[in-house]
């Protein structure tokens, strides 16, 4: 009778240690994660023996895919909030509050301001589909891109500016945007790699 | 015996099943896991010169020294050519950008500020100085008087990579002192005519 006993207690397993282990883990990641931001182009960044990291808060980041094609994306709602309504009001146009709305929680944005509108119609699946065919206007003739940027240093003096741009990007491209920088006088910006070794005997 | 059974009995209750808690929290940590990026992506600083300065910048840059000036002329297909002092033609000389390509030859020019701040990074390997030393240090050295001056100039078929692999040779090159100024028709024209090494 004793020994049967035994037996059965021992099946049962004691999950509370386990318990204990998951939600430590589970603590960790919750506190360390940055969620991965959905990018509408893929983009690998070129190698770099730099080791600066990026600072964590009040980056406006300017992506540039292998075609040219140029989003940017801010890390504060109520920035994108305020620029999209700036930028807006400058081209001669006005947004519902419905639009901003829809608009400040875009993980990035790169549409021609003329066609923001019908872009914020949009529901989600079709705004990603369009998404990656259009892209911030950088010419001379409309620079678009240049709006957005001063109005977001207007709204935010402490921005950093953050270039993530795809290595197979023609200089062609890259010369507009920091021309535009140039000329908005945003002479320091980040530029974004990945880490490559520090070749040796240096 | 009765007793005895009503005493087990208790106990069991006690006991909470943690097997569904520890399913839970596994989903969840495996969802966090797939959605997180732990390593922050790296960058590199760099500053422009302004544009309103780019007339100072003008009589500047006469008075970078001839002997010390390089300038990097990024072309297409992964190509770089470089030249040293005034533009001519015949200075201009074909280079890639592997260690025996620009690296070697920037080596060789900033030799000094290199050996210097090798011997100061084996004292900061022995704990001889602390990491803000080594900065402070490392920075009068390369912000040295005689160190070479890198221009770098792209031309509009090079790509963002040729760019990125320029600037990171001014990193391991120890140079303090580059600029990326617009490409001039001189230099595109010196560029088309480049015929070979003589």
């Amino acid at each position: 009778m004793a020994k049967v006993q035994i037996k059965k207690k021992s099946v049962f397993i004691d999950m509370t240690a386990m318990s204990d282990v998951t939600v430590l883990l589970l603590t960790f990641f919750m506190l360390t994660s940055t969620f991965v931001k959905k990018t509408p182009v893929t983009v690998t960044t070129p190698g770099s023996v730099s080791v600066i990291k990026i600072p964590d808060k009040d980056i406006l980041s300017i992506t540039i895919a292998k075609d040219g094609k140029v989003f940017m994306s801010l890390d504060r709602q109520t920035d994108m909030a305020s620029n999209l309504q700036a930028v807006g009001a400058e081209k001669g146009f006005s947004f519902t509050p419905k639009e901003v709305k829809k608009f400040q929680v875009l993980p990035t944005f790169g549409v021609p301001i003329a066609q923001m509108k019908s872009f914020l119609a949009l529901d989600d699946k079709s705004e990603d589909k369009v998404l990656p065919t259009l892209g911030i206007p950088t010419d001379s003739l409309n620079n678009e891109f240049k709006l957005w940027v001063k109005h977001a240093r207007e709204n935010n003096p402490d921005l950093r500016i953050a270039i993530k741009a795809d290595q197979n990007t023609p200089y062609k491209v890259i010369k507009d945007v920091m021309n535009s920088l140039q000329d908005l006088k945003e002479n320091r910006y980040n530029l974004i790699t990945t880490l490559k070794q520090m070749p040796k005997g240096v | 015996m009765a007793k005895a059974k009503k005493e087990k009995q208790k106990k069991m209750n006690i006991r909470v099943d943690f097997t569904p808690m520890v399913d839970m929290n596994m989903l969840l940590i495996t969802f966090f896991m797939l959605c997180t990026s732990l390593s922050k992506p790296q960058t590199m600083e760099i500053n422009m010169p302004s544009k309103d300065d780019n007339k100072l910048d003008q009589t500047q840059k006469s008075k970078v020294k001839e002997s010390l000036a390089v300038t990097l002329l990024l072309s297409k297909n992964n190509e770089v050519y470089y030249y040293e002092g005034l533009p001519k033609q015949e200075s201009l000389k074909k280079t890639s950008y592997d260690a025996n390509g620009i690296r070697e030859m920037l080596m060789k020019k900033n030799i000094n500020v290199i050996l210097q701040i090798k011997q100061l990074k084996e004292k900061k390997t022995n704990l001889q100085i602390t990491q803000k030393q080594y900065d402070d240090q490392a920075d009068k050295i390369k912000d040295e008087k005689n160190t070479p001056t890198v221009i770098i100039k792209a031309t509009d078929d090079a790509v963002y990579k040729n760019l990125i692999d320029a600037l990171d040779e001014m990193q391991i090159c120890s140079i303090s002192k580059y600029v990326i100024v617009p490409i001039t028709p001189k230099d595109k024209d010196m560029l088309a005519h480049y015929n070979g090494p003589k």
